[in-house]
C-alpha cells in the first residue's frame, strides 16, 4: 500500500514537473537576465522543501526525546538527508546563476551563504550520526544536535544579513522590480511539485531506515543466541 | 542554595585538578602562540591591513586553542569513571553543566589574555585602546563558545575521533557569533569605539548567549543521562 | 511489613530494537541484601545503572525508597560502586572525599570524610594523591566515597572483583555494619562466596530475564552453582 502511495507521489511529481516545463519555456526573457532567469523556479523551491524539511526534522528530533519511539528518529534522519540533498539543488543552481549573470561561481549572496552554513550543520548532523553506533544513543545524540541546529539557523540567517551591509555584494533578486504574475504561478506549481518530490524521497528513505533498524535488531538477537 | 554550591564544587574542583596537572591549560598556550607566530608570517605584520584582519585573526587564535580546553572538560572524567560519581550525585544535569562551563571560562580567557599581549607585540599592534569594550566582546564570545563546547564536550566524550569531531560540531554552529565578534574586536583593536549600526552585533552576542546558554541547561540532562 | 526500598516494576531497556533486560520485576525490602549473579552480558550492570539513576528504563519504572533515581534528591541516598572507582588521580584522599561530601550536601563534609577515611584505613595517607595510591588502597577509598553520605541504598556492581584480602575484608565488615543497622544492599556479582555470605535473597540474570529470585539458602553457599545450574540456560 505504502509503496503504491510513493509511487503515486513521483508519478504526480513528474507530471507535474513536465508539464510546468512547458509552462516556464514559454515565459519571455527576463529584461536584464536571458535564459538563466529560469533557473529560479528550482532554486526557490528546493530552499523551501529544504527549510520546510528542517522544521519537520526539528518536531521529529523533539517528539523522540519526549517519546523515545524510533519512528521519530527514522523519520529525522530521512527528512534531513533528503533535505541536504535539496539544499545542494539550491546551492548549485545558484551557483550557476552567478556564473551566468556575474562571472563568478560564488558570490557571497546572503541568501546563499546562510545555506551553505547550514548545508555543512545538517552534514554535521550526518557525520554525528556515524561516529555513534549504539542505536539509542545515536538518536538521542542526533535528537540534541538536530535542535541545536535549527536554533542556530535563523541567528544565522539574520547574522550573514547584517554582515552583507558591511561587506555588500551583488544579489540575486533584490526585490525593486515586482514579480509578474505569470511567474508567480509557474513558482508556485513548481514549488507542489517539489514538495511531493521532497515527501515521496522521504517516505523511501523512512522505509529503508526502518528495515535497516530490523536488520540490526535481528543481528544482535542472533549474536545474543 | 544547593545548585550554587554544587556548581562551585564542580568548577574548583575542574580549576584545581588542571592547576595540578596543567595538561590542557599548557597545550592551549602553546598552540595559541604557535598559530599568531605561524598566521604572521602568512600576512606581513607591519602593514596597516592587518589590523584589519585583527578581528577575524584574534578569534582564529581563540577558538582553536579553546577547543583544546572543552575536549579535556569532559575527557578529564574518564579515567576511572569518575563520571559515574558526578553522575551518582545528586547533582542535575545543568549544575554540572553550569560548573564546567565556568571552569573551562577561566581558563580559555586565562588563554586568551595571554594571547592578546603577543599578538600585539608579533604584530606591533596596539590593542588597548578600547580596552574595557575589548574585554566585554571578548567575555562575550567566549562565553559563547563556552557553553556550546562545554555541552559537545560531554556529547562527544565517547566517540572514537572525539578531538575532531568537537571542533567539527561546534564551529559551524559558531559561525554567527564569530561574525559578530571578529568584526567588533576588529574595530576596537582599531581603536574605534561600537557605535550606530556596530552595536546589532553586541546584541547578537548578547543573544546568542542567552539562547544557547539556556538550551544547554535544559539539555545536559538528557546528554548525559539520556 | 517493612517498606520497599529497590522497587523494580516492568523494566525493559532497549539497544535500538534488542532488549539487554526484559520486563524486570521485583522488590527489595528495606534491610535485605541482594546478589544479582549471572553470566557476563546477562544484563546485570546495566540494570544496576538503571537502578542508580545514570541511564533510562525503555519501559517500566524502577523507584529506590519511593521516587525516581533520575531525581536528584533521591539520588541522595543512594551509594553507588562500580566497574570504576570514580575517584580523581590528580586530588588527594581527604580532597576527593570533602569533594563528594560537598556534592551531597553534607552539613560537615570535612568531618565525614576524616571518619570514613579511619573506617577504610586511610587516614594515614589522607593528603596523598590518589595517583600514587595502591589498587587495594583506591578500592578502599572507593568505598569511602559511596558510603560517605550515609545512603540508605548500596547498589555495588561486581564489588568484589579485583580487591585485595584486605579491601576485601574492609568491605565485607562495611557492608555487615550496614546492614545491621538496616541500609539495603543490591549488588551483582562472580564472586559467589564473599556475596552470598552477606546476602539474605539471590537474584539470577539469565540473557536479560530475571530467571530466578528467592531466599538465599544455606545450600547456595555450599554448592554457589546451584542457582545456576537449576535455573542457568542449557
Amino acid at each position: 500500500m505504502r509503496q503504491k502511495v510513493i509511487i503515486g507521489m513521483l508519478a504526480l511529481a513528474a507530471i507535474i514537473f513536465v508539464r510546468n516545463l512547458y509552462a516556464i519555456s514559454v515565459l519571455p526573457d527576463e529584461v536584464n537576465q536571458g535564459q538563466i532567469f529560469r533557473i529560479i523556479f528550482f532554486h526557490v523551491p528546493a530552499a523551501a522543501a529544504a527549510m520546510t524539511g528542517s522544521a519537520v526534522a526539528l518536531i521529529a528530533s523533539v517528539l523522540f526525546l519526549a517519546k523515545k519511539d524510533f519512528f521519530y528518529d527514522s523519520l529525522a534522519v530521512a527528512v534531513t538527508e533528503v533535505g541536504l540533498a535539496f539544499l545542494a539543488v539550491n546551492l548549485v543552481t545558484g551557483s550557476i546563476w552567478a556564473r551566468v549573470i556575474w562571472g563568478v561561481w560564488w558570490a557571497w549572496d546572503p541568501r546563499l551563504t546562510s545555506a551553505l552554513i547550514c548545508w555543512i550543520l545538517y552534514a554535521g548532523y550526518l557525520i554525528l550520526r556515524q561516529a555513534l553506533e549504539e542505536p539509542t544513543q545515536r538518536a538521542t545524540f542526533a535528537a540534541v544536535y538536530s535542535i541545536f541546529a535549527f536554533t542556530d539557523v535563523p541567528i544565522v540567517y539574520f547574522s550573514i544579513r547584517w554582515w552583507r551591509t558591511i561587506h555588500p555584494q551583488p544579489v540575486f533578486f533584490s526585490k525593486n522590480g515586482s514579480f509578474p504574475p505569470d511567474w508567480g504561478r509557474a513558482l508556485g506549481v513548481n514549488m507542489l511539485a517539489m514538495f511531493l518530490f521532497y515527501a515521496a524521497l522521504t517516505m523511501i528513505r523512512l522505509r529503508q531506515e526502518q528495515t535497516q533498524r530490523e536488520i540490526d535488531y535481528l543481528r544482535r538477537t542472533a549474536h545474543a543466541i | 542554595m544547593r545548585f550554587l554550591q554544587q556548581v562551585t564544587v564542580i568548577t574548583t574542583k575542574d580549576l584545581r585538578a588542571e592547576m595540578r596537572t596543567k595538561e590542557a591549560i599548557n597545550a592551549s598556550f602553546a598552540f595559541a602562540i604557535v598559530i599568531l607566530l605561524i598566521l604572521s608570517f602568512a600576512f606581513d605584520p607591519t602593514e596597516e591591513t592587518t589590523r584589519e584582519i585583527s578581528g577575524g585573526l584574534l578569534w582564529i587564535v581563540f577558538t582553536f586553542a579553546g577547543t583544546l580546553v572543552l575536549n579535556r572538560s569532559f575527557a578529564r572524567e574518564l579515567p576511572n569513571d569518575c563520571l559515574d560519581g558526578l553522575l551518582a550525585a545528586p547533582v542535575p544535569g545543568s549544575a554540572l553543566f553550569l560548573g564546567k562551563a565556568l571552569a573551562n571560562y577561566v581558563l580559555i580567557l586565562a588563554v586568551e589574555l595571554v594571547a592578546l599581549p603577543v599578538f600585539g607585540i608579533f604584530y606591533n599592534v596596539r590593542w588597548t585602546r578600547q580596552f574595557w569594550p575589548l574585554m566585554l566582546v571578548v567575555g562575550l564570545g567566549t562565553w559563547g563558545l563556552t557553553a556550546i563546547g562545554t555541552v559537545f564536550s560531554a556529547l562527544t566524550v565517547n566517540i572514537r575521533l572525539r578531538e575532531v569531531m568537537l571542533p567539527m560540531l561546534v564551529y559551524p554552529l559558531m559561525i554567527p557569533m564569530l561574525l559578530g565578534a571578529m568584526r567588533l574586536t576588529a574595530l576596537l583593536v582599531a581603536g574605534q569605539p561600537i557605535a550606530g549600526d556596530d552595536t546589532v552585533w553586541l546584541r547578537l552576542l548578547f543573544g546568542f548567549d542567552i539562547i544557547f546558554t539556556a538550551l544547554a541547561l535544559v539539555l545536559m540532562e538528557t546528554v548525559l543521562r539520556g | 511489613m517493612s517498606a520497599v526500598a529497590v522497587d523494580c516494576a516492568g523494566v525493559w531497556k532497549f539497544y535500538g530494537d534488542f532488549p539487554a533486560l526484559r520486563d524486570i520485576s521485583f522488590q527489595v525490602p528495606e534491610g535485605r541484601c541482594l546478589a544479582l549473579i549471572g553470566r557476563n552480558g546477562a544484563g546485570k550492570t546495566t540494570l544496576l545503572r538503571i537502578l542508580a539513576g545514570f541511564s533510562r528504563a525503555g519501559r517500566g519504572q524502577t523507584k529506590i525508597l519511593g521516587s525516581s533515581p533520575r531525581e536528584a534528591d533521591a539520588r541522595s541516598r543512594i551509594g553507588f560502586l562500580g566497574h570504576g572507582i570514580a575517584i580523581y588521580d590528580e586530588l588527594s584522599a581527604l580532597e576527593n572525599l570533602r569533594l563528594f561530601g560537598k556534592l551531597y550536601g553534607l552539613p560537615y563534609p570535612d568531618h565525614a570524610a576524616r571518619h570514613w577515611l579511619e573506617r577504610t584505613g586511610l587516614e594515614r595517607v589522607r593528603d596523598g594523591l590518589v595517583r600514587e595510591f595502591s589498587r587495594g588502597m583506591r578500592q578502599r577509598l572507593a568505598v569511602a566515597r559511596a558510603l560517605l553520605h550515609d545512603p540508605s541504598v548500596l547498589l555495588l556492581d561486581e564489588p568484589f572483583t579485583a580487591l585485595d584480602d584486605r579491601a576485601i575484608a574492609v568491605l565485607q565488615s562495611v557492608l555487615r555494619d550496614a546492614l545491621a543497622q538496616g541500609r539495603t544492599v543490591v549488588m551483582s556479582t562472580h564472586q559467589l562466596r564473599e556475596a552470598l555470605e552477606l546476602a539474605t535473597d539471590v537474584g539470577l540474570i539469565n540473557r536479560g530475564r530475571l530467571a530466578f529470585h528467592g531466599e538465599r539458602t544455606p545450600e547456595m553457599i555450599t554448592d554457589p552453582g546451584w542457582v545456576y545450574a537449576r535455573y542457568g540456560e542449557a
